[in-house]
């Protein structure tokens, strides 16, 4: 694990990367990576979340400036931008079901190939996909999901990289923090090791490269 | 009183002590402000938390304690946090006891249709296929028309959230079981008559003897 400063974390980026990104409508994205990103202006990601959050927040800001080539989350509903870019074919936007796609990078994280789920069946979802029957019910095959970077919110971070997080702000990122390549983290507090209890490591340091310094 | 109220009231009755509840944005959320005060209903939000409560009084906001739609919420005591594969576990799992969702179809059969319009609105579904797939008992909350036109179909045009079937669906004119697939009217909205629910539905009824009006 290394200590960098947010400047150095987005210059490890190359353009046409793809990024996980922790947070349920913004609450728990790492907004200062964000902000970086747009600042280096890197261009033609691939962004895996839940969602686009709304524009000028979080992921929104990405879209915002035209960064994202392709968008893989379950719900854009509430990011008319995401949108206007999706209908007017300026980005490729893939719609996964929530717990599909948890679970898909659950299992990326987790050294799995893939999931199989109920969710999908019968629907829309379902279209060009294997589906297995299994003890009388049918699913659907689910590949894993991985990414070359990883970008973590945390709330709690100590100097070596065991994590915490603040009650909602959790959502993806424990998860996505065990499917990228690389793990950068930003964290609302960094705090000396031994401060976060054995208990409450949420996700353990190994899972973690970069660690953004305050300032 | 307005159609949403007469909804959510109705469906608020459905609610038992000691279940765990998911609802949905829309008329769903309305429904938690008529659950008796005293009882043990604990409420799931997607994004991670069990025991959501009510919204914060003014400059109480946490930043980091939000429903899906990213607003803030408070917790009530015995509320928990988690992330967002346990949520899905909690979710498709079967330990989520009742969901409440909207709807913009349901199907003579209890087919739903709730996520997208193609070419026109295309938000994405969101947790509403892994909640209908995976919830005990699914509960639809829909005005009983769209600006006048049926949205109680014989078949869905539009496309399909599960190829579950939901168990109620409470409209301000109707509540609607859907027993052996087969839409079956319960009861009728207040000051509603039978005729006028079967008029303005496009899906054949299944009609019982008796047809009650809805308590609410």
């Amino acid at each position: 694990m290394k200590t960098v400063s947010v400047e150095h974390a987005v210059r490890i980026i190359p353009d046409g990367a793809s990024l996980m990104i922790g947070g349920f409508m913004g609450v728990g994205t790492p907004e200062r990576l964000i902000d970086e990103l747009v600042r280096q202006q890197k261009r033609n990601l691939t962004v895996i979340a839940n969602d686009t959050a709304l524009p000028g927040r979080g992921i929104g800001k990405l879209i915002n400036a035209k960064l994202v080539s392709r968008t893989i989350a379950s719900h854009i509903g509430l990011n008319p931008e995401t949108q206007k870019q999706m209908i007017e074919g300026a980005m490729a936007v893939d719609l996964v079901p929530q717990g599909t796609l948890i679970e898909r990078i659950r299992a990326g994280g987790a050294g799995l190939g893939g999931v199989l789920t109920p969710t999908g069946v019968g629907t829309v979802v379902a279209e060009g996909k294997q589906s297995i029957d299994l003890d009388g019910r049918t699913y659907l095959v689910e590949p894993a999901l991985k990414a070359d970077f990883a970008l973590i919110g945390a709330f709690l971070a100590d100097y070596i990289g065991n994590l915490s997080y603040a009650l909602t702000a959790r959502n993806f990122n424990p998860v996505i923090a065990t499917a990228g390549a690389t793990t950068i983290v930003c964290a609302e507090h960094i705090v000396p090791v031994g401060l976060i209890a054995p208990d409450n490591v949420i996700t353990p340091a190994a899972l973690v490269d970069y660690l953004v310094a305050n300032g | 009183m307005e159609a949403q109220e007469i909804i959510a009231r109705r469906i608020a009755r459905e609610l038992k002590a000691g279940m765990l509840v998911n609802l949905g944005i829309g008329i769903p959320t309305l429904v938690a402000a008529y659950i008796p005060k005293d009882l043990p209903i604990f409420f799931q939000s997607e994004n991670g938390l069990i025991g959501t409560g009510p919204i914060p009084e003014e400059g109480m906001a946490d930043p980091f304690l939000t429903d899906a739609g990213g607003r803030p919420v408070t917790a009530v005591p015995g509320a928990c946090t988690f992330d967002s594969a346990m949520s899905f576990a909690l979710i498709r799992g079967g330990h989520v006891d009742v969901t409440v969702l909207g709807a913009l179809q349901v199907d003579a059969s209890g087919l739903l249709a709730n996520w997208m319009i193609p070419g026109k609105m295309v938000p994405g579904m969101g947790g509403a296929m892994d909640l209908v797939t995976g919830a005990k008992r699914v509960i639809i909350a829909m005005q009983h028309t769209a600006k006048g036109k049926p949205k109680i179909m014989n078949k869905c045009s539009l496309p399909l959230t599960s190829a579950r079937r939901i168990d109620l669906l409470v409209t301000e004119m109707a509540v609607i079981a859907f027993p052996e697939g087969r839409a079956t009217l319960l009861e009728s909205g207040p000051g509603i008559s039978v005729e006028q629910v079967i008029a303005t539905t496009e899906a054949k009824l299944a009609i019982p003897n008796k047809v009650p009006q809805m308590m609410i």
